[in-house]
C-alpha cells in the first residue's frame, strides 16, 4: 500500500522536535515502563505529533493507557482495513511524561486515494444506506459483549477446590480461571473500542457535511445551533438524567421525599428508607430499577480509571435529587418535553432552511439534514455503552484484580493496581498463580510496592509540568478527516498555536477586518482632507478616520487602513463597496506607520504587516 | 393636516412615493405603515424643490448651466458650486410654499413649541442600487425653531450643488432634469445610544445573523466614524448573541446648547462600558427582522434609543454590497444523497 505521512514544510518553522522534550528528571522509570512501541524514538522527529489533550487531558497512569491502545487500535482498523477511508488510515499515538501525542498517517498519492474512494463506496455506502438496521444489530452486539462482561466470575482464590468441582471431575484449578478472566477482560475491552468505532467516523462525517453546508452557507453560524439542528431527544445518554426525575416523582408519589433533605450523605437516606416500612423499600426498588443500568454513567469521559460511575458513588445523583423533588413540588413538570424539543428542533431547521437562497440550495439542505438525521441516534448513543457502561465494568473488573492482589500483598491499596500496565498486571497474576499452586510466597509483594510508589510519584510530578500542544514539523495541509472530526485540528488552529509561542510581533497591527483580500503597496499617511491630493493611483490610504466626503478616493488606491473604525464605519463600508481590502480601528495605524512605507494589508483578518 | 402636492406626512406614503418624496422620505413612510417605531415627520416634496428651482431659473439657468460641464472639470465646478449655493440658500421662498411648511412644521412640534427636529436631504438618485453614495447629501442635526427649518431646507436643497455632487452626476452622466431633491423634517431623537445594523454579516454575507454596531450619544459619530463603535453579532433565528466587542469610545455626540449637535468626550466611566445591554440587542434584532420580513431582503438600518429607553428607527436601506455579488450555491442536491458525504471523506486538495 502507497501511503506517505502529513507532507511537511520545507521551512524550519514547527514545534519542537519529540528528540527534543526530555523525560522529566526523576521519572524515568516510570517513563520506561511505557510499552517500548509507544516511546518516541529518533525517526518520530520527522512526523507531526500533537497532545491528545481533549481525551487525555491528565498524566496517563501505566494501566490506563490501555484506553488509547485499544482505542485506535480499532479507530485505525475501522478506517483503514474496514471502510477503507479513502485519505487517511489511522492514528499512531506515543506516551512521554504521561502525556499522550498521537499522530495521522495521510493519504495523499491521488492514485491511491481514487482506489482507496472505490473501496469505501462499496463499504461507506452500504452502512449509510442500511443504518437503522446495522445500527439495531449493533446494539445487539453491545448488550451481549455488556452480558458477557457481567457474566464474567468473581474472583476467588480458596484454600481447597470445591467438592462439587472435584466430583464434577472439571480437573482445571481456580487459579487458571484467574488468568481466563483477565484475558476476557482484556479481550473485551479492545472488543469494545472496535464496535465503538464501527459507525463512528461515517456518524461523523455525515454530521459534518452538514455541519459543512451550513458554514458555508450560514458563515457565522454557531456549532451549537447546528447541533441544535440534528440532535435527537431519546438518546441514552439523556436517561439516567430523566431516570432521576423520575426518582423525584416517585420520592413524592411515595411519600418519602422528606428524606432527602440537604446534609444527608446517600448511605443515611437508603438505611433510613430502609427501615421507614413499605413506601422507602419501594423508593429504593425503584432504585435499584434505575441503577442497572442507568447509573452506569461516570462523571468524567470514562478514560481514566478514576472516573467512577454514579453506581459507584450515589453522591453525585443524590445530590440532584432534591432540586428535582422542589421543582416537583412546585407543580413543575419533570419528564423532558420532548415533543415540545422535537416541534422546536424542526422550527430551526425550517427557519434558516427558508434563509437560504434558492431552492437548489433547499434541496441539497434537506438531503443533509436527513443523512445527518439518520446517522445521529448512533453518534448520541453509542457513549452510553462504551465509555461509560462498558467502561466501568472494565475498570471495576481490574479493581477486583488489584483487590485480589492487594489482598496477597503485592500493594498496599486496591487502586494500586492502576500503577501497573496490563501485561505487568497479567504477569503479577501468573505470579499469584504459581504461589498459590505451589504454596510458597508470591514474589510480588517484595517487587512491586516501591515502583508503584516511584510512579505515584512521577504522575504527580509530571501533573506539575506543561507539555507543547504539538511536536515536529508542521504539515502544508491537515486532509485527514479523522483528525479534522475528533480532534477538531486544523492548519489554522495549528498557525494559532505556533503564534501563541512567538514574541508579540512588531511589524503587524492589528485591527477589525472590515473588507477582505490581501494587498501590497505604498503606504500614504494622510492626516487630513487637505492632504487627500498627495494620493496617487494604487496607494493605500492609512488615515484616523474617513468620512464621506473621502469617497472619491476609493477610486484610486489599493486598500485603506484606519486609526478608528468599526466594520460599518464609512471607511469599511466603501471599501466593501469597492472591493477593497480594508482594517479600520487599529488604533495606531498613523503613528507606527510611515509615509511611503511598504505595507501589506489583510482585510479578511484584520492585520496590517511592515514590510520594511 | 392633511398631505398636499408640497407637503407629505409619513403615514400617507411609502416607497412608491420615492419620485416625490426621495429614497430616504420613501422608506420612512414604508416603515410608519409597517408600525416600525419611527420618529414623526413629513417631507417636503420634490415638487416644491422644483418650483423653487424654476422660479431662480427665471433669473438665470441653473441645470443647462451644469450639464455643461464635464465630470472632470473640477475647478470650473467648485466655481459653480459656490455661485449656484450661495444663491439657493439666500433666496426667499415663495409666499404659500413657506406657509404650508410653516403649518406642517407647526403641527409637527404640537404643544412643545420647539422640539428638536432633523432635516435631512432625500434625493431621488440617492439610495439607488447603482449610484450608492453614502451620504454625499447633507443632514442638519438638532435644529431648533421654525426659522431654522426653513433654511435647513434651502441648504438641503443646496447641498445637491455641492461640488462633489455635481462632479459625480456628471461623471455618471445623470440628465440635471432627472435630479430633485426632498426634504424630510422630522422629531429628533435625544439618543443616549445609537448606531447602526445590518440583517447580514457585512463581513460575510451571512443572512442568519443581525450585526449591530453602536456608541453612546446621537448616531452622527457613528455614522460618521469619528467613533470605533461596540460591535454585537446576534442569530437572526435563535437570538444567541455570538460577538461582543466592546471598544474605547472616547467621543459621543450631544445637542449643542443653540441648536446642532458637538462632539465631546464620552464621560469616563462610559468609554469602555458596552453601550447595549442584551436586552436592547434582542429587541433591535426583533426589530430588524420585521423591517427585513417586510422588505423581503436585507436591510441596512440605523437605530437610536432615547433617554426613555425607546428604540427608534431613523433610516432603513437595503443592502447592496452581498446582494448585487454573484454566489456560487453552496452546494446542489446529488442524485445520490450520499455523494454528500465525499465533501468530508473524499479530500479537499
Amino acid at each position: 500500500m502507497s501511503t506517505t505521512n502529513i507532507n511537511t514544510t520545507a521551512k524550519a518553522k514547527g514545534f519542537p522536535l519529540p528528540s527534543s522534550l526530555k523525560v522529566v528528571p526523576g521519572t524515568e522509570q516510570a517513563q520506561a515502563a511505557y510499552p517500548y512501541y509507544i516511546q518516541f524514538t529518533k525517526e518520530d522527529d520527522e512526523r507531526f505529533w500533537f497532545y491528545n489533550s481533549m481525551h487525555f487531558p491528565e498524566p496517563m497512569c501505566l494501566f490506563d493507557m490501555i484506553t488509547a491502545e485499544a482505542a485506535y487500535a480499532a479507530l485505525g482498523s475501522a478506517n483503514t482495513r474496514i471502510h477503507c477511508l479513502p485519505t487517511t488510515l489511522g492514528i499512531d499515538c506515543r506516551i512521554i511524561n504521561g502525556r499522550v501525542y498521537i499522530g495521522g498517517n495521510a493519504v495523499t498519492d491521488p492514485v491511491e486515494i481514487q482506489r482507496r474512494t472505490e473501496e469505501f463506496k462499496r463499504r461507506a455506502f452500504y452502512y449509510y444506506a442500511n443504518w437503522e438496521r446495522l445500527f439495531a444489530h449493533w446494539k445487539d452486539k453491545m448488550m451481549s459483549l455488556i452480558r458477557s462482561a457481567e457474566a464474567l466470575p468473581k474472583l476467588d482464590l480458596p484454600e481447597f477446590e470445591p467438592l462439587e468441582h472435584v466430583h464434577a471431575g472439571r480437573g482445571v484449578a481456580s487459579n487458571h480461571y484467574i488468568l481466563e478472566t483477565y484475558q476476557k477482560t482484556i479481550e473485551g475491552y479492545f472488543q469494545m473500542w472496535h464496535y465503538h468505532f464501527e459507525f463512528l467516523l461515517l456518524g461523523y462525517g455525515a454530521y459534518l457535511t452538514f455541519f459543512d453546508f451550513c458554514r458555508k452557507a450560514f458563515p457565522e453560524i454557531s456549532e451549537q445551533t447546528v447541533a441544535r439542528m440534528v440532535a435527537g431527544f431519546e438518546a441514552e445518554i439523556f436517561r439516567p438524567d430523566d431516570e432521576l426525575r423520575r426518582l423525584a416523582k416517585c420520592a413524592i408519589e411515595l411519600g418519602v421525599d422528606q428524606q432527602f433533605g440537604p446534609g444527608r450523605s446517600p448511605e443515611q437516606i437508603i438505611k433510613s428508607l430502609k427501615q421507614s416500612g413499605a413506601p422507602g423499600l419501594a423508593w429504593l426498588n425503584e432504585l435499584a430499577r434505575s441503577r442497572d443500568p442507568w447509573f452506569n454513567i461516570n462523571v468524567g469521559d470514562g478514560f481514566y480509571h478514576y472516573h467512577r460511575s454514579w453506581n459507584d458513588d450515589l453522591s453525585m445523583p443524590f445530590a440532584a435529587l432534591p432540586g428535582y423533588i422542589e421543582n416537583a413540588l412546585k407543580g413543575q413538570r419533570l419528564e423532558r418535553q420532548t415533543d415540545r424539543l422535537m416541534a422546536e428542533r424542526k422550527q430551526l431547521i425550517a427557519d434558516y432552511r427558508e434563509l437560504l437562497e434558492t431552492e437548489e440550495e433547499r434541496a441539497a439542505y434537506d438531503q443533509m439534514i436527513e443523512l445527518a438525521h439518520r446517522v445521529f441516534p448512533y453518534v448520541e448513543g453509542h457513549k452510553f455503552y462504551c465509555e461509560h457502561w462498558y467502561t466501568n465494568l472494565f475498570f471495576n473488573k481490574i479493581r477486583e484484580f488489584g483487590a485480589l492482589l492487594a489482598q496477597h500483598g503485592f500493594f498496599p491499596d486496591a487502586e494500586d493496581v492502576f500503577h501497573l500496565s496490563h501485561y505487568e498486571l497479567e504477569a503479577s497474576l501468573i505470579d499469584l498463580m504459581i504461589s498459590w499452586s505451589n504454596g510458597s510466597l508470591p514474589r510480588g509483594p517484595a517487587y512491586w510496592p516501591a515502583i508503584v510508589r516511584e510512579r505515584q510519584a512521577a504522575i504527580a510530578e509530571w501533573a506539575k509540568h506543561d507539555t507543547p500542544p504539538a511536536l515536529g514539523p508542521v504539515p502544508d495541509i491537515i486532509d485527514d478527516p479523522a483528525i479534522v472530526m475528533l480532534w477538531g485540528i486544523t492548519r489554522e488552529n495549528l498557525d494559532t498555536w505556533l503564534k501563541a509561542g512567538e514574541q508579540p510581533n512588531s511589524n503587524e497591527i492589528r485591527g477589525v477586518a472590515a473588507s477582505s483580500g490581501v494587498v501590497e503597496g505604498m503606504a500614504r499617511v494622510v492626516k487630513s482632507a487637505e492632504e487627500i491630493d498627495r494620493l496617487r493611483h494604487g496607494d493605500i490610504l492609512v488615515c484616523q478616520v474617513t468620512n464621506p466626503t473621502w469617497a472619491p478616493v476609493f477610486q484610486k488606491i489599493a486598500a485603506a487602513v484606519s486609526d478608528i473604525g468599526g466594520s460599518m464605519s464609512h471607511a469599511a463600508i466603501v471599501a466593501r463597496e469597492y472591493g477593497l481590502p480594508a482594517v479600520v480601528g487599529t488604533g495606531t495605524a498613523t503613528q507606527k506607520i510611515k509615509d511611503g512605507q511598504r505595507i501589506r494589508v489583510d482585510g479578511g483578518r484584520g492585520v496590517v504587516t511592515l514590510l520594511d | 393636516m392633511s398631505s398636499s402636492e408640497i407637503i407629505a406626512w409619513f403615514k400617507d406614503i411609502g416607497l412608491s412615493d420615492r419620485p416625490t418624496v426621495g429614497g430616504k422620505g420613501g422608506s420612512l413612510g414604508e416603515l410608519t405603515r409597517a408600525s416600525i417605531p419611527v420618529p414623526a415627520g413629513f417631507v417636503v416634496r420634490t415638487a416644491a424643490f422644483e418650483r423653487f428651482i424654476c422660479e431662480l431659473e427665471s433669473d438665470e439657468p441653473i441645470r443647462s448651466q451644469v450639464e455643461a460641464l464635464s465630470g472632470q472639470e473640477l475647478e470650473k465646478i467648485t466655481a459653480l458650486s459656490e455661485h449656484l449655493r450661495a444663491r439657493i440658500e439666500g433666496a426667499p421662498l415663495p409666499d404659500d410654499m413657506n406657509s404650508e411648511i410653516v403649518a406642517a412644521h407647526t403641527e409637527l412640534c404640537g404643544l412643545d413649541r420647539n422640539p428638536p427636529l432633523a432635516v435631512r436631504s432625500s434625493a431621488t438618485t440617492e439610495d439607488r442600487a447603482d449610484a450608492s453614495f453614502a451620504g454625499l447629501q447633507d443632514t442638519y442635526l438638532w435644529t431648533i425653531g421654525v426659522e431654522e427649518t426653513l433654511k435647513c431646507v434651502r441648504s438641503c436643497w443646496a447641498s445637491l450643488y455641492s461640488a462633489p455632487s455635481i462632479a459625480y452626476r456628471r461623471k455618471h452622466g445623470f440628465p440635471e432634469s432627472g435630479v430633485a431633491m426632498a426634504v424630510v423634517v422630522q422629531g429628533m431623537v435625544y439618543a443616549q445610544k445609537a448606531g447602526v445594523m445590518f440583517t447580514r454579516s457585512p463581513l460575510t454575507g451571512d443572512r442568519s445573523v443581525v450585526t449591530i454596531e453602536g456608541a453612546w450619544g446621537l448616531g452622527s459619530a457613528v455614522v460618521s466614524g469619528q467613533v470605533t463603535p461596540d460591535r454585537f453579532v446576534i442569530a437572526k433565528i435563535t437570538g444567541e448573541i455570538s460577538v461582543r466587542e466592546i471598544s474605547h469610545k472616547h467621543v459621543q455626540h450631544v445637542p449643542a446648547p443653540g441648536g446642532g449637535i458637538r462632539a465631546v468626550e464620552t464621560p469616563e466611566h462610559l468609554r469602555e462600558a458596552a453601550c447595549l445591554t442584551d436586552v436592547e440587542i434582542s429587541a433591535l434584532r426583533d426589530l430588524a427582522r420585521k423591517v427585513e420580513r417586510h422588505y423581503g431582503q436585507p436591510q441596512d438600518i440605523e437605530w437610536a434609543i432615547d433617554q426613555g429607553g425607546q428604540i427608534h428607527l431613523l433610516q432603513s436601506r437595503p443592502e447592496t454590497v452581498w446582494s448585487s455579488k454573484n454566489r456560487k450555491p453552496v452546494a446542489k442536491p446529488a442524485d445520490d444523497p450520499l455523494q454528500h458525504v465525499m465533501k468530508i471523506f473524499g479530500g479537499r486538495r
